[in-house]
């Protein structure tokens, strides 16, 4: 072990003991590095999830920010995405094992700072869906890069809404399931409740099936409403482009 | 020429900010600056301001992320992000740190320092090179605020940047606050630094705010916070600067505590007013 290693190590190691080789009395000088290492990463989780800072409270979202830092450092300097596997962190996170909706938070918020980021791309709307062959088993919907759609056994919806002030703080009666998309219709990333059979539908026009094998399941799904579900996907334009199995596009 | 930039007063660009400064073309701004890696999404509000910025503004892009002064290769994937970007904006500059940031595998997010021997100078010769043969253009590279030295170290920071300069043809980014944090940490003297300092090939100064600590044993700590105002000593130091180099691109980094407007452009147009005062007595 040579070179920045013991200091690299030194960053992060329990102990809080500098490394060797520094010049002077450096505990509280190391320490400033130390801090800003610790405090930079935890800030960029708090930028990028703040529903869940709110959720959970800064005390307790910072010592979990915390744990999850030192057991999964950002591999890349792209801080816009550090923080992908916090869901997956979270969901095996003992402390955090009552509050079974918080890994599902957290991946809401990942799509809406994906969305914030992502490509310009142009949206198709009716027309482009009218124009469309009309075999709809050989057309496939590619699904703008903003879009994405969460759903979870727990209401995110209701919680995120409450969480973020979008509704009143209330005591959730029903538990039940929900779904929502997330979108940047231009550049503000947005979050909406869809239903889960909505939901479900753009998740299979997005997985690449052909619109006529998607809208056939669906029907077959109870309660689903397929004219309220295209409408969401035509009428908020959340598509980029329409393939047909043939290969050509619109 | 050292430098594209147009010499003048500039701002660390904050999202914040992007409003007022298209409502305020009269302030005294030359150019702005943003950090590479905030830009490095594909699409959405960062793209649309830093291009509707990029239309009516000179453009510094200032990388924190490369590792340039780490032991481990640069990171290639970055290094082509960087080049995008850049050919995206063509920025007047690019600019990036004597410092790392990255160590096996994991990313600190923060600029470390490094020790100053033949064979860390050799390495960060050839990745200063390799980003250079990259990006197809010359960078700037600035001087660093370190809070503790390497005992290992037998060169000094002003002939290691130098050498640097010469092996690399690289330009420097003079950041005088961390002249004066190293200054004082180390209890060394600021103005012999600069004294020396390799001034033919400053392409650009950074002027920001610290915060003011102490160690165990009482000595002064300062923190390089970019959270507060530029401290008077520095701005002092700036003032004799440029009063032998005469005016450069001199930038304002308030990177934390993000002030509104008017405070931040308050510190640029006292910069701007340094640089004119300068530039009249060097054509008197």
């Amino acid at each position: 072990m040579d070179g920045l290693t013991p200091f690299a190590q030194a960053l992060t190691a329990p102990d809080r003991r500098a490394p060797p080789g520094l010049a002077g009395p450096v505990a509280r000088r190391f320490s400033v590095y130390r801090n800003n290492v610790a405090v930079g990463l935890i800030r960029a989780l708090e930028a990028r999830f703040p529903a869940l800072l709110a959720l959970t409270g800064e005390e307790y979202f910072r010592a979990m920010a915390r744990e999850f830092t030192l057991a999964r450092p950002p591999a890349s300097p792209l801080l816009m995405r550090f923080g992908d596997d916090l869901p997956d962190f979270i969901a095996g996170f003992a402390p955090a094992a009552e509050l079974p909706y918080l890994a599902d938070i957290a991946r809401i918020e990942i799509a809406r700072s994906r969305a914030y980021h992502a490509p310009d791309l142009p949206r198709i709307g009716a027309d482009a869906f009218t124009a469309a062959p009309p075999d709809i088993d050989r057309v496939c919907v590619e699904m703008h890069p903003a879009v994405a759609v969460i759903r979870s056994a727990h209401p995110v919806w209701t919680i995120l809404a409450m969480t973020s002030g979008w509704q009143p703080a209330a005591a959730i009666d029903d538990w039940q399931p929900q779904a929502v998309l997330v979108d940047r219709p231009e550049l503000d990333a947005i979050v909406r409740p869809i239903t889960v059979g909505t939901a479900l539908f753009l998740e299979a026009i997005d997985a690449g099936e052909p619109l006529g094998a998607v809208a056939a399941r669906a029907a077959e799904t109870p309660e689903f409403d397929l004219p309220a579900a295209l409408a969401t996907l035509i009428g908020e334009r959340l598509a980029t482009r329409i393939q047909t199995s043939a290969g050509d596009m619109s | 020429m050292t430098t594209k930039l147009p010499i003048g007063a500039g701002v660390g660009f904050k999202p914040e900010h992007f409003d007022a400064i298209l409502a305020d073309p009269s302030a005294p701004i030359a150019f702005l600056e943003i950090h590479a890696e905030n830009y490095m999404g594909a699409g959405g509000r960062p793209h649309a301001q830093l291009a509707a910025l990029r239309e009516r503004s000179a453009l510094s892009i200032h990388g924190v992320g490369l590792s340039i002064g780490g032991e481990a290769a640069l990171d290639r994937a970055h290094l082509a992000r960087l080049k995008a970007l850049i050919e995206r904006y063509r920025p007047e500059s690019f600019s990036e740190h004597l410092a790392w940031s990255s160590h096996g595998g994991a990313f600190f997010n923060d600029l470390l320092p490094l020790p100053y021997t033949p064979a860390t100078l050799s390495r960060v010769a050839d990745h200063v090179a390799e980003v250079q043969d990259v990006l197809g253009r010359r960078m700037l590279l600035e001087n660093p605020s370190t809070y503790v030295r390497f005992e290992e170290s037998t060169i000094g920071e002003l002939d290691f940047l130098a050498a640097l300069v010469a092996r690399t043809g690289c330009g420097l980014l003079l950041d005088i606050n961390n002249v004066f944090v190293s200054a004082v940490n180390h209890g060394t003297d600021a103005r012999a630094y600069l004294a020396d300092f390799p001034f033919e090939a400053v392409g650009e100064i950074h002027l920001g705010g610290h915060d003011e600590d102490a160690d165990e044993t009482g000595a002064p700590l300062l923190i390089d916070a970019h959270g507060s105002p530029v401290a008077d000593p520095v701005w002092t130091l700036f003032d004799e600067v440029i009063a032998r180099t005469g005016p450069l691109p001199s930038l304002i980094e308030w990177d934390n505590d993000v002030p509104v407007w008017p405070v931040l452009r308050a510190e640029a147009a006292r910069a701007c007013a340094l640089l004119q005062r300068h530039s009249r007595s060097a054509a008197a």
